[in-house]
């Protein structure tokens, strides 16, 4: 048998595909990705009208999707983060239905259990087989881990591999492997490595972003939760790599030996591996071409599916045995409630991704944040979006204090004793708000625009569309 | 306590607004070379607002403008109303410079009604006259509360490299150290410009510290953390510190009057440096630890 078809063109026909469907896709490659836009444009030339679209993510390269909404070909939109490029005119209303924003454990769990069915999976491969065993480790447009691809290849009813560095069968070191996989296309390229991966992710060199980041390593320091055995996952923000950066330094000089660094990894995480900071890396995202490397040459450091990372249904995952995680935020409430799906004039611009996940599963779930961006004060009396409930967030890093969730009182005290500026989350609030002056409440339009489903299925949030007035 | 003291461009809002969450013990907002010409007017506007309506955890200096410009007289018309601790006075070369620029602050304040002498004059010695008059210009005014090396314009004046090691700035520090510690005042050592060097700026913190420097400044916030470790005690200088003034009390009530600790003789200069030590200790809740050497 052959798996092997010729174009993208062929393998719309032979997939079956019919007006109404749902197809899926991963953002492994990111603002590199060209996948996404070839299958769409030949879904569109067939003449196929409401298809729902169900990405990991969108970047702005997917701009493309906009003209096929306008055009009636996709008509639903399900992700777990929208780049600001597409989130500004699905905030304007150029969706009739409001986009399902999920979590990266949540959409996993949704397609495991059938309740977000996918028809057709289109699975962008940097290396694969003739008969779909494929990597992200090899080839011209390597992204490292496929770890959103297999909820995808798993339980999707038809699976097409789509690759730029086809290579003799077996491909031995696959990541997904071909007993999931119906179709393979070779074409030109997937992707642009440029937009792929970076080439080395930098820590920030702001001022305030290093007084920031020299305070959660700090904190975690006080926490109680480093010694050995200690787990922990950063974001790729210039201040959280900073922080890690700083915890390295604490890890090597108390010779902390870590069980596991998680997450979208960047060279940062790398690099306390290589310091011996941890055992393993679990990674569902390489954010860099130093983690690239790393995942195909270290046998420690380790692919995980976004099921294994994060599920809330699974029978375990990864974010349930995490000590800290670091996290940002566009906005914070003074309950603790996280935005990280719109910016502060309720236009779309990010999403969940990981963020509720391993706030939920983390035994210390840190945001940092500044007090202020531009004149803009991040700690608002109520977000504009709960994108991650308040419960599950135990403290807040800014320049001007620490402010710990009340539910954390004995967190709160372990601050205090080893000399951290904590700081009432209210207070902290007014402090920012003698200098920005306090934002007058905004102006949201009457449309539903997208619902924010909570990792275990649960409405969390209503994004509504942005009132031109 | 002034351990670190960090520059910040008085034309930039953004460094202002959070002048008061980088972590040093005083702020030197720059009215001089970090302000073009044509923004100096902005520049003392964002600064005297800045000090008159934020709320700072630290110690506010202003650099004005030297007194060989057209700028020094309207930079303390705009500043001085916001109480700073202190001037940093640029290119201050002899004790004249420093008297009047003293004058005109005693007419300022008058105006204002406060008190003479409520605002204090840092000299920056960075000419090679400046140097030589050091001493002169610490006792010049009672304004005077400390004097402040600035490397980069004396090796420039002096026509020689600058250096990271900074060989050639040794006579200088010396000279400085000495000269301000003659007439009762504090001392400052010129920052360390290359912001990018992390090992570079301990070795220069530690260089400025064993000089006898009170403190040093930075152009970088990166520095400070550095900056207010090197000049803060360590455990084993407080627990020395505590040991003599134990030994002082000791020797009191046994009537003595040669006291020695460790085999070694104990004078006031050591009993004054303990009570600094100690005091330093108390404002940074350092507590005294037996346990080190």
């Amino acid at each position: 048998m052959s798996k092997l078809v010729k174009s993208i063109k062929e393998v719309v026909e032979l997939v079956g595909l019919k007006d109404g469907m749902t197809v899926s896709f991963h953002h492994h490659l990111r603002n590199g990705d060209y996948v996404l836009n070839m299958v769409m444009a030949e879904i569109a030339a067939k003449g196929l009208r409401d298809i729902n679209v169900n990405a990991s993510s969108l970047f702005d390269t997917h701009a493309p999707i906009l003209e096929h909404i306008s055009n009636g070909v996709v008509t639903g939109i399900a992700a777990d983060y929208i780049g600001a490029g597409v989130g500004r005119a699905i905030s304007e209303g150029i969706l009739e239905k409001p986009v399902q924003f999920y979590t990266h454990g949540g959409r996993a769990s949704s397609i495991s259990l059938g309740r977000t069915p996918i028809d057709v999976a289109f699975i962008a491969a940097p290396t694969s087989d003739p008969m779909g065993n494929c990597s992200g480790k090899y080839g011209k447009s390597a992204c490292g881990s496929l770890g959103y691809a297999f909820a995808d290849a798993m339980y999707a009813k038809k699976v097409v591999v789509i690759t730029d560095n086809l290579v003799p069968y077996p491909l031995t070191d696959f990541s997904i492997s071909e007993d999931y996989i119906d179709y393979v296309v070779e074409v030109d390229a997937i992707g642009n490595p440029k937009g792929i991966v970076s080439g080395t992710t930098k820590i920030t060199r702001d001022p305030v972003g290093l007084v920031m980041a020299a305070h959660a390593a700090k904190v975690i320091e006080a926490s109680g939760l480093l010694k050995d055995g200690f787990s922990f996952q950063t974001g790729a923000g210039g201040a959280s790599l900073a922080a890690a950066k700083f915890l390295k330094d604490i890890m090597v000089e108390k010779q902390i030996q870590g069980s596991f660094g998680l997450g979208g990894i960047t060279g940062y995480m790398v690099d306390m591996l290589k310091a011996g900071c941890f055992r393993t890396l679990m990674d569902v995202q390489c954010f860099d071409l130093t983690a690239v490397e790393s995942l195909r040459e270290n046998p420690n450091h380790q692919e995980i599916s976004a099921l294994q990372y994060a599920s809330p249904s699974c029978k375990s995952a990864v974010v349930d045995s995490l000590d800290v995680v670091i996290l940002g935020a566009t906005e914070i409430d003074t309950d603790f409630n996280v935005n990280v799906h719109t910016d502060s004039n309720g236009y779309i611009m990010g999403g969940s991704g990981g963020h509720s996940d391993t706030a939920a599963g983390a035994k210390l779930s840190m945001i940092i944040a500044p007090m202020f961006r531009a004149r803009l004060p991040i700690v608002t009396e109520s977000v504009t979006c709960v994108s991650t409930p308040g419960q599950t967030v135990d403290v807040l890093v800014t320049q001007g204090g620490i402010a710990v969730n009340p539910r954390r009182k004995e967190l709160a005290d372990n601050l205090k004793s080893a000399g951290l500026p904590i700081i009432d989350i209210n207070e902290l609030k007014e402090k920012t708000e003698r200098i920005t002056g306090s934002p007058k409440k905004l102006n949201r339009g009457d449309r539903v625009v997208a619902e924010v489903i909570g990792r275990e299925g649960n409405l969390c949030d209503k994004i509504y569309s942005v009132s031109k007035k | 306590m002034r351990r670190s003291l960090l520059f910040l461009p008085g034309n930039n809002p953004n460094m202002l607004i959070n002048a008061g969450y980088l972590g040093s013990d005083a702020v030197i907002f720059d009215l001089e070379d970090a302000v073009s010409p044509a923004e100096k007017d902005a520049a003392r506007i964002l600064v005297r607002n800045t000090m008159r309506y934020m709320q700072l955890d630290c110690e506010k200096i202003v650099r004005i403008n030297s007194v060989d410009t057209a700028y020094w007289k309207a930079d303390i018309d705009a500043i001085l109303p916001e109480k700073p601790s202190l001037l940093l006075l640029p290119k201050a070369s002899s004790p004249e410079d420093v008297i009047q620029v003293a004058s005109y602050m005693d007419e300022v304040e008058e105006k204002l009604g406060y008190a003479n002498g409520s605002v204090g004059i840092m000299p920056l010695i960075e000419t090679a006259l400046g140097v030589e008059n050091a001493y002169a210009i610490a006792v010049s005014s009672s304004r005077v509360k400390a004097l402040f090396l600035g490397a980069e314009d004396l090796t420039a004046d002096i026509q020689c490299k600058r250096t990271k090691e900074g060989r050639e700035i040794e006579y200088a520090r010396t000279r400085l150290v000495v000269a301000a510690r003659a007439a009762g005042v504090d001392v400052y050592d010129t920052p360390f410009t290359d912001v990018n060097d992390d090992e570079g700026i301990v070795v220069d913190a530690k260089l400025a510290k064993s000089f006898g420097f009170t403190g040093k400044a930075s152009i970088s916030p990166r520095h400070v953390e550095v900056i207010n470790s090197v000049f803060s005690p360590t455990l084993a200088e407080i627990k020395y510190a505590y040991d003599v003034i134990e030994a002082i009390e000791t020797a009191k009530k046994q009537g003595k009057g040669a006291i020695s600790l460790n085999g070694k003789m104990i004078d006031a200069p050591i009993v004054a440096r303990a009570e600094r030590t100690i005091a330093m200790a108390e404002a940074l809740g350092i507590e005294r630890r037996d346990d080190c050497e």
